[in-house]
């Protein structure tokens, strides 16, 4: 089969593929058996690495200026030519030294408009950034072609308005891109994109013969409009004056094609999270061929992927105060997963695996690309300890589970966003928001009225009596307020897919997809630690109740003792994990659109402020307006048994009631780590070693002192590049507003 | 934590080593608490922390004992002079606590420390958790002044993986004006330990003025080295996290003034150390 396929493929595809080993990746799109037949596991250590050439450091160090001017204006410049794949010139950073080329907008840090999510929030950026909207462009929009956003708030209920006002629904996709699908762009590299349009015109042909429903009416436009961008992209790549219509012959190739896949989706959609994949044990297989011919050097090849990490790091899109809000530090989650085990054995592991690590010390620490290592104890043990020695050095890195996703979705995974896991080019997510859970448990609490402004937003069942709680009374009323809850919840990402899909459809990350992926909808819960804290103090401790004038209870007087999560302790670590389960149970009970599978993250990202600040006084003790802890972290200062405790925890929360990610954002001071320098590299991979080894999922690893972290809100001026991971991906501290700057001051820092 | 806003189990839930505990024994009776030392039934604990990796090798469970009968001028932990501001805990519960990090303990090439405090100030509770934890298959290691060294038998050394030893001073005289004490009883631990092969990590706190006298470093470096299982020395840099609680115990305090010591005075002390053969740190 593989050789006539390789025939049947003729001369141009033959350069590109020279001296690959056969497989089913020839006669099928399957890059997964590309990398399993051709990839060079590399089990040694980082000696071989090369700095950072001249040229590299000339053209970060043009960047650089540019990144003081944006720091100070907020956004550098705005193109308002609506953004598609084709819409702009190419541009240059420096074009004669540039060895990837390719941006967003005809120059670099400038922001596109991309209208087709939400028209609104374009107009409130613009005018955040003091510039005038082009009429024309307002006119398209609010005239003749009628947006995601617009769209949704025509499907709505009164339900669903009133939680989201309320925010006991939070950050739901109805007025920007939904994000957090991840195109496989690694196929535009490896078979060109003529073969990938003749494969989805198969896969359209394939559906002629059914009937033509609603659901095969939207198939068959769907495809057709996946072949069209792939027609764009090659145009697109031809304005810089490549063609990608056959695969790439070399490493450098393989990049820019690879790149120009990325690029295209990123110039049409302002997704939440876009997210790279799993690209560098791919490239690895070119890097590998290209260097053992001689055709480039050790250095050069890490020239090409600092160059490469250089456009990732300055992709840019337009937001909104109130998404910085949420998602503060002008993330775009460019993630990029690295190494992991095959599911043969062999470590995941290449020397490009190390070569983008190395990108931190080329380029310095930096937020993107979200640098996401799936972690194993079964990893080489010169890269484990390479990748400590990077996220003590930088605070730049995170580390997830490899086991446990691979085991649930395969080894040719990749995150999107954070924690969201799923397999290449195969499986698409629906993401959505976040249900404020501590809400909902003061909701039972006061019979569905909201404790901050007393309306009733839930349904009316009947409120607690008494003036103390009662843990089964409060548990029975909390269980009917959480299916009221699930409900609207699935209602509202129902009707926000349907009409991104309709509106705002993301046509060149799905051409590189297969037809019919997996779907996924992930859900997402807030408020984790709090309400496990309550309700710990309800059993174990007495909590009154203090009720205002109209009978609304707005605070709890909490007596005696009572276990917190974070320290290892069942009485209430078992209560987070009946939360998760719970209402987990719940959401799977509504069907969902495209008969997506439910999943849940234990995920805030910075939006744990913003969920703490609309939230009134908790049983647990914290205070109106106190953030939350993030993701699934124990609430601040309260995991007081030290770091192995705390994640332990955590590690309790059964992934499989939260497959779309458990998040915990660790801080530990470096002496925390050890004294010397060899002891924290091998003590911290020695925690990741126990973590991963059991059931732990995620986490975010800051080495950093608090009084760095104090000394830089002060002069910020100096600490233009301190890098601290939040809560799934890391940002520049000092872009973060002052209070979630003060929030991550406040976390628990192990060791100190 | 926020006592008043938070009512947090206080069991063994320190944050720190640096928090302040007292009183919270008082409410056992003194022939309880001489069951108790007999036994090892219940200990006296200020607190215990997970994921340290400053007590000995790897990423290790600490559990810090209340009761000490040194007086060290620079002791940064006052309030665990006093077996009664610890926390009585029943050996078995504090054995299914670490059961809990076995594991981890494990995959971590980790461990689980015992400090204080004085541990062998509570020996019988010490033998009977470190037993415990030695047969779960975890690392063990004692940090100890050595005062008492001779309450453990050989046979109840043998589950006991490293001695982490405090060594105050070498001279007689400076180490009873540090600490109230005699060094020989310390000096003859040292020894035995030697005899034994069993591998000790010197702790020698560095504090500007007071222990940082050239011969007397050099004294003891060359006992040290001339014991043959010193592993490794780890040179503590003085600091004044301990302060406030001389203040709020109403102590007197005698190093108000005193600085950390500079990297020059660090480097030199940690090459006497290394110029004497051992590894220093």
């Amino acid at each position: 089969m593989a050789s006539t396929a390789q025939e049947a493929a003729g001369k141009e595809v033959d350069l590109g593929w020279k001296g690959f080993n056969v497989g089913l990746w020839q006669s099928d799109i399957n890059v997964r058996d590309f990398i399993q037949q051709n990839y060079q596991p590399y089990e040694g250590d980082d000696s071989f690495l090369a700095p950072a050439t001249e040229r590299t450091k000339k053209l970060w160090a043009q960047l650089n200026e540019l990144f003081k001017e944006e720091r100070r204006k907020g956004v550098l410049d705005i193109s308002q030519i609506p953004a598609s794949i084709t819409a702009h010139e190419p541009g240059y950073i420096d074009r004669d030294n540039e060895i990837i080329v390719g941006l967003q907008t005809e120059a670099p840090l400038k922001r596109a408009i991309m209208p087709n999510g939400g028209f609104r929030m374009i107009l409130n950026a613009l005018k955040t950034y003091g510039h005038e909207p082009d009429p024309n462009v307002v006119e398209t929009f609010t005239k003749y072609r009628k947006t995601h956003n617009d769209a949704v708030f025509d499907a709505y209920t009164a339900d669903i308005r009133r939680c989201r006002s309320s925010h006991i629904l939070t950050g739901l996709p109805d007025a920007y891109g939904r994000g957090r699908i991840i195109g496989d762009y690694r196929r535009v590299a490896l078979y060109g994109v003529d073969r990938l349009i003749e494969h989805k015109q198969k896969e359209k042909l394939s559906i002629d013969s059914e009937a033509s429903t609603e659901e095969i009416i939207r198939d068959r436009e769907e495809l057709s409009e996946q072949i069209r961008a792939l027609q764009e992209l090659q145009q697109m790549a031809q304005s810089y004056g490549f063609d990608i219509s056959k695969p790439a012959t070399t490493a450098r190739e393989a990049v820019q094609w690879l790149y120009f896949a990325y690029l295209g989706a990123v110039k049409e959609q302002n997704g939440a999270a876009m997210s790279l994949g799993r690209t560098s044990t791919f490239l690895d297989v070119y890097f590998h061929r290209d260097l053992k011919a001689g055709l480039i050097t050790e250095e050069q090849a890490q020239e090409i992927i600092d160059d490469f990490v250089i456009k990732l790091r300055i992709v840019r899109f337009l937001r909104t105060p109130e998404y910085d809000d949420l998602f503060a530090g002008d993330p775009t989650w460019v993630t990029e997963s690295i190494a992991g085990m095959g599911d043969d054995g062999r470590p995941l592991v290449t020397k490009t695996s190390f070569r983008f690590l190395q990108t931190l010390y080329n380029l310095g620490p930096a937020p993107e690309p979200n640098l996401t290592i799936w972690y194993s104890p079964r990893l080489p043990d010169g890269f484990r300890s390479f990748a400590s020695k990077a996220a003590i050095d930088t605070s730049s890195i995170q580390f997830e589970s490899d086991q446990i996703m691979r085991q649930a979705w395969g080894d040719d995974g990749a995150i999107a966003c954070c924690v969201s896991p799923m397999l290449v080019g195969k499986q698409m997510q629906f993401f959505g928001a976040r249900a404020n859970l501590a809400k909902c448990l003061l909701y039972a609490i006061n019979g569905g009225r909201d404790e901050v402004n007393g309306q009733q937003v839930g349904p009316a069942y009947p409120a607690v009596q008494g003036d103390y709680l009662d843990f089964d009374d409060v548990i029975g009323k909390f269980e009917k307020m959480m299916d009221w809850l699930a409900e609207v919840y699935v209602n509202a990402m129902n009707v926000i897919h349907y009409m991104h899909d309709k509106y705002a459809y993301e046509r060149l990350e799905m051409a590189l997809h297969d037809y019919s992926p997996l779907r996924t909808m992930a859900f997402g819960v807030a408020g984790l630690s709090v309400v496990a804290d309550s309700l710990s103090a309800i059993r174990q401790a007495k909590v009154k109740v203090v009720r205002d004038e109209t009978g609304l209870v707005t605070d709890y007087q909490t007596e005696g003792v009572f276990p917190l999560f974070g320290n290892n302790d069942n009485r209430v670590d078992q209560l987070a994990s009946w939360l998760v389960s719970t209402f987990m149970t719940k959401l799977r009970k509504h069907p969902t659109y495209r008969n997506a599978l439910h999943t849940q993250s234990i995920l805030t990202i910075t939006s744990n402020v913003v969920y703490g600040k609309n939230t009134g006084n908790t049983p647990d003790g914290r205070r109106k307006g106190e953030p939350f802890a993030p993701g699934a972290n124990p609430m601040h200062g309260r995991d007081t048994r030290g770091v192995h405790a705390s994640a332990a925890s955590v590690a309790k929360i059964p992934y499989r009631d939260a497959a779309d990610g458990i998040s915990l954002t660790t801080t530990l001071v470096p002496v925390g780590l050890g004294r010397v320098s060899e002891d924290r590299i091998i003590n911290l991979r020695a925690m990741l070693d126990a973590f991963f080894g059991a059931t732990g999922y995620h986490m975010n690893v800051n080495v950093l002192n608090r009084e760095t972290l104090l000394d830089a809100m002060d002069h910020p001026d100096k600490y233009p590049s301190l890098t601290i991971r939040v809560s799934g991906y890391a940002v520049n501290f000092v872009r973060l507003t002052r209070d979630q700057q003060l929030d991550v001051i406040n976390r628990t820092f192990h060791g100190a | 934590m926020d006592g008043s806003k938070v009512a947090a189990e206080v069991s063994l839930e320190a944050k720190s080593p640096f928090e302040l505990r007292v009183d919270l024994a008082t409410g056992i009776s003194e022939s309880a608490v001489k069951a108790a030392l007999r036994t090892g039934d219940m200990g006296f604990l200020h607190s215990f922390t997970t994921g340290s990796t400053v007590d000995g090798p790897g990423v290790r469970v600490v559990g810090w004992t209340a009761g000490c009968h040194w007086r060290c001028l620079y002791c940064h932990n006052p309030d665990t002079w006093n077996m009664m501001n610890g926390m009585p805990v029943p050996v078995d519960r504090a054995i299914a606590e670490l059961r809990k990090y076995q594991y981890g303990l494990r995959a971590m090439s980790g461990g689980f420390t015992l400090s204080g405090g004085e541990p062998l100030m509570q020996d019988r509770f010490a033998v009977r958790l470190f037993s415990a934890v030695k047969e779960m298959g975890v690392h063990t290691a004692l940090d100890t002044n050595g005062h008492l060294g001779e309450r453990l038998t050989d046979d109840e050394l043998k589950s006991i993986d490293l001695v982490l030893l405090d060594l105050k001073a070498w001279d007689p005289e400076r180490h009873r004006n540090l600490t109230g004490k005699e060094v020989k009883p310390t000096l003859d631990f040292a020894i035995r330990l030697a005899e034994l092969k069993k591998p000790i990590w010197i702790r020698y706190v560095l504090v500007p003025g007071l222990t940082d006298d050239e011969t007397d470093i050099a004294q003891l470096a060359e006992f040290a080295a001339g014991l043959g299982n010193v592993e490794r020395v780890d040179v503590l840099p003085f600091h004044q996290m301990g302060r406030f609680k001389w203040e709020r115990l109403k102590l007197d305090y005698k190093l108000n003034s005193v600085q950390p010591p500079t990297t020059e005075l660090i480097e030199r002390v940690c090459g006497q150390f290394l110029s004497a053969g051992l590894k220093a740190y």
